[in-house]
């Protein structure tokens, strides 16, 4: 027979629950329901003339082909640096795991770049690379590459890959250590006794039993590339060469905070919106059928 | 008992205390100046506070730094639109045209002088500065504050190395195309770069070389202005460039300041960027250098011209309280007065907005202890303004900045041709333009 607890006021449910969904008012729905509501107006900075122009924001975004080749430029740099951020976070989590010897001090180190600011980590990595005057550079110049990420699309999306990932595998790292100490040593020994190496350990016994963190953090890992990176591009490479850099979320930010097109940029804002619930939407659906719990 | 009766006797000295204070608060009135000076401009305009707010008593004058220009813009608006605006804001120059429509936010800067019986002469103000800010009937708008221009900047060192006479720069752009090519030769990485290459290479260029940048002056004349830099003269000289480029002779270095840093590590023996980054070159090279004159094309009729002014003024907000504008007015005109200016002009780099301070600051010997330094207010001063050399008022100015930067890129990088890249920058920056009336007009 199930056992339920159930309240017996009617009214302490709501209250227990109120605080919660106060919260997710004001902070979500409002905002969103607001950007919704500027998508559909031109309006001038001083908010002096406001115009009701329905689907016209979206209309001239969509006849724009640099937008367009936005969302290309958007898919790519959030794959890499979801893939890039989570692979190297579990490999040194994975190393760190069986490190003994000072183990706390690698492990602060490995957690100290997310205390860092996107725009700053954007700018140390420019410090490193720059064209001019970058450590990195220099070393690359002696080896006969040209490393030019002014004029070099490649490159350019390169250096925020970097900057972005560089900043994120501290939280990747953190989730996956928890995961990894939380796998029973028993499973692991017993595969040990009947002969599996390492590798073989790790696949079929650890990577499994992560896969709910993996699953958590690929969530995560996507919505931080779609919406947290602006300040990334915006300190090094404002969105060139061209516009080989100019993520969806970068040109939110350009069109709205620095160039004051409110309307335009609300209309941004829902198309972003629109996309990562649609890819969240999709990975509960696909892909956390996969994931063991 | 005598505990607690002293701590009574302790708040009730407090409370009094805070009333007195309280009061006192309210007999000043406060002006808040919110604006984007940094480093050492941030200390000097902290200064220039000080001292107004020391030479009376019924005002105080409170110097924010609210971030980056475009950030202080956004904030000041966002405080307008809340209901609770700044008293004064400074704005960048491509933020005039939204400044300028933005109908009753605004309190213009004539009328605030003429209302507040404050001595007030736009004559008295560079024309080329003036002209910038001013309304279609010539009246300032807002108050001009830090105003550079472009000029060039080489270095003695590579020049002498590369059998170069510094003493005699390159005046014209195939002189400049010819002492690259020499420092090129003699093993400098980099002959010539550029800063802000909108900005000089192409609005200020137009304006140096009198063709124009867009229709109705250059936007002066009102709302419906469209772009039209992709003229010949513009044409050539970014194809010139672009053929430079490809021989190494240019080396593009970035959209804004960074190229700066391109020449004073040495890198680059010749840079065009603003007059105002004199200050930083002098603490940072370890070369000789000068400023020289911003290059021409000889064979352009009406060449040089005048360049156009960059940097910011200061705009008023409308106040609820009308008592506020009196000081402000009273503020300004200590702003603009010669001494404060000139001492500004010699502290920043920036030029000096008024023709009684550029005139103190020569009595004082200032270009003779440093050559070169006037050669900005030399270039603005050189002609006086036409149409095509007043300045540029568009709007959505910072998103077609934009383009032409990207479009530059695919110039530099080769993927587009001169004619290609200017005829899409012009066709994009128009959609930017038409947007902005939508959003502007009744």
């Amino acid at each position: 027979m199930e056992k339920r607890v159930v309240f017996k006021s009617p009214w302490l449910p709501y209250a227990l629950v109120a605080p919660q969904l106060a919260i997710t008012l004001v902070f979500f729905f409002w905002p969103a329901s607001q950007a919704l509501y500027w998508s559909l107006l031109i309006q001038d900075a001083f908010a002096a003339r406001t115009q009701f122009v329905w689907f016209d924001n979206f209309r001239d975004l969509f006849n724009d082909p640099h937008y367009l080749a936005s969302f290309q430029i958007t898919a790519v740099f959030s794959i890499l640096v979801t893939v890039i951020g989570l692979a190297v976070a579990l490999l040194l989590a994975v190393f760190a795991d069986r490190v003994v010897r000072g183990a706390k001090v690698y492990k602060t180190l490995l957690i100290w770049p997310y205390a860092v600011a996107a725009a700053v980590a954007a700018v140390l990595w420019v410090f490193l690379l720059n064209p001019t005057l970058g450590v990195v550079t220099h070393l690359l110049r002696a080896l006969g590459y040209d490393w030019n990420y002014l004029l070099n699309a490649r490159q350019a999306l390169i250096l925020i890959v970097i900057a972005a990932v560089w900043k994120q595998i501290s939280y990747n790292f953190l989730f996956f250590l928890a995961g990894l100490q939380s796998v029973p040593k028993s499973l692991i020994e017993a595969a040990a006794i009947d002969g599996a190496g390492p590798a073989r350990r790790f696949w079929t016994i650890v990577f499994p039993m992560l896969s709910p963190t993996t699953f958590f953090l690929l969530v995560v890992n996507i919505v931080y590339a779609f919406f947290d990176t602006f300040a990334i591009v915006d300190a090094a490479t404002g969105g060139g060469p061209v516009q080989a850099t100019a993520i969806l979320v970068f040109k939110v930010y350009q069109d709205g905070v620095q160039a004051l097109d409110l309307g335009g940029s609300a209309a941004q804002s829902v198309i972003l919106m629109a996309i990562v619930i649609a890819l969240t939407v999709a990975q509960f659906r696909f892909v956390e059928r996969k994931v063991q719990y | 008992m005598m505990k607690s009766g002293n701590s009574t006797l302790a708040r009730a000295a407090l409370a009094v205390a805070l009333f007195a204070l309280a009061t006192q608060a309210q007999a000043v009135t406060e002006i808040q100046w919110w604006h984007s000076m940094t480093g050492k401009l941030n200390d000097i305009v902290a200064d220039i506070a000080t001292k107004f707010n020391a030479s009376q008593t019924e005002y105080k004058v409170t110097a924010i730094y609210k971030g980056q220009y475009d950030e202080s813009m956004t904030a000041a608006i966002a405080a307008y639109r809340a209901g609770n605006p700044p008293q004064i804001v400074q704005v960048f120059e491509v933020g005039t045209a939204t400044m300028m429509a933005a109908k009753g936010a605004v309190k213009p800067v004539y009328q605030l002088m003429a209302e507040e019986h404050e001595p007030f002469d736009s004559k008295g103000f560079l024309g080329a500065v003036a002209s910038y800010y001013s309304d279609t009937s010539g009246h300032l708008i807002s108050m001009p504050f830090n105003s550079s221009t472009q000029v060039l900047y080489i270095n003695d060192d590579a020049f002498k190395k590369a059998g170069l006479d510094p003493a005699n720069p390159p005046k014209t752009w195939p002189e400049v195309e010819q002492a690259a090519a020499k420092l090129k030769a003699s093993g400098a990485a980099c002959g010539f770069t550029t800063g802000w290459q909108s900005w000089v290479q192409l609005e200020s260029f137009s304006a140096w070389h009198n063709v124009p940048f867009a229709t109705l002056q250059n936007g002066l004349g009102g709302m419906g202005t469209r772009l039209e830099f992709n003229g010949p003269v513009q044409v050539k000289h970014i194809q010139n460039l672009a053929d430079w480029a490809k021989k190494g002779e240019f080396t593009y270095k970035g959209r804004k300041d960074e190229p700066l840093a391109a020449f004073t590590s040495g890198e680059c023996g010749m840079i065009t960027t603003s007059s105002g980054s004199y200050a930083n070159i002098k603490a940072n090279a370890k070369f000789a250098w000068r400023t020289a004159t911003l290059p021409y094309y000889a064979d352009v009729k009406g060449a040089p011209q005048n360049t156009v002014i960059g940097g910011a003024t200061l705009w008023v907000l409308n106040q609820k309280d009308k008592n506020m504008y009196k000081g402000i007015a009273k503020f300004f005109t200590y702003l603009s007065s010669a001494e404060v200016q000139e001492k500004w002009h010699a502290d920043t780099g920036y030029v000096p907005i008024t023709l009684t301070a550029y005139d103190l600051a020569k009595q004082k010997g200032l270009y003779t202890e440093r050559p070169g330094f006037d050669i900005a207010i030399k270039e603005l001063t050189n002609k006086p303004p036409t149409a095509n050399s007043k300045g540029l008022r568009l709007g959505n100015f910072v998103q077609i900045r934009n383009i032409i930067d990207e479009e530059l890129e695919n110039v530099w990088s080769g993927q587009k041709n001169a004619k290609q890249a200017l005829d899409e920058a012009v066709k994009r920056g128009n959609e930017q333009l038409e947007r902005f009336e939508r959003a502007n007009s009744n």
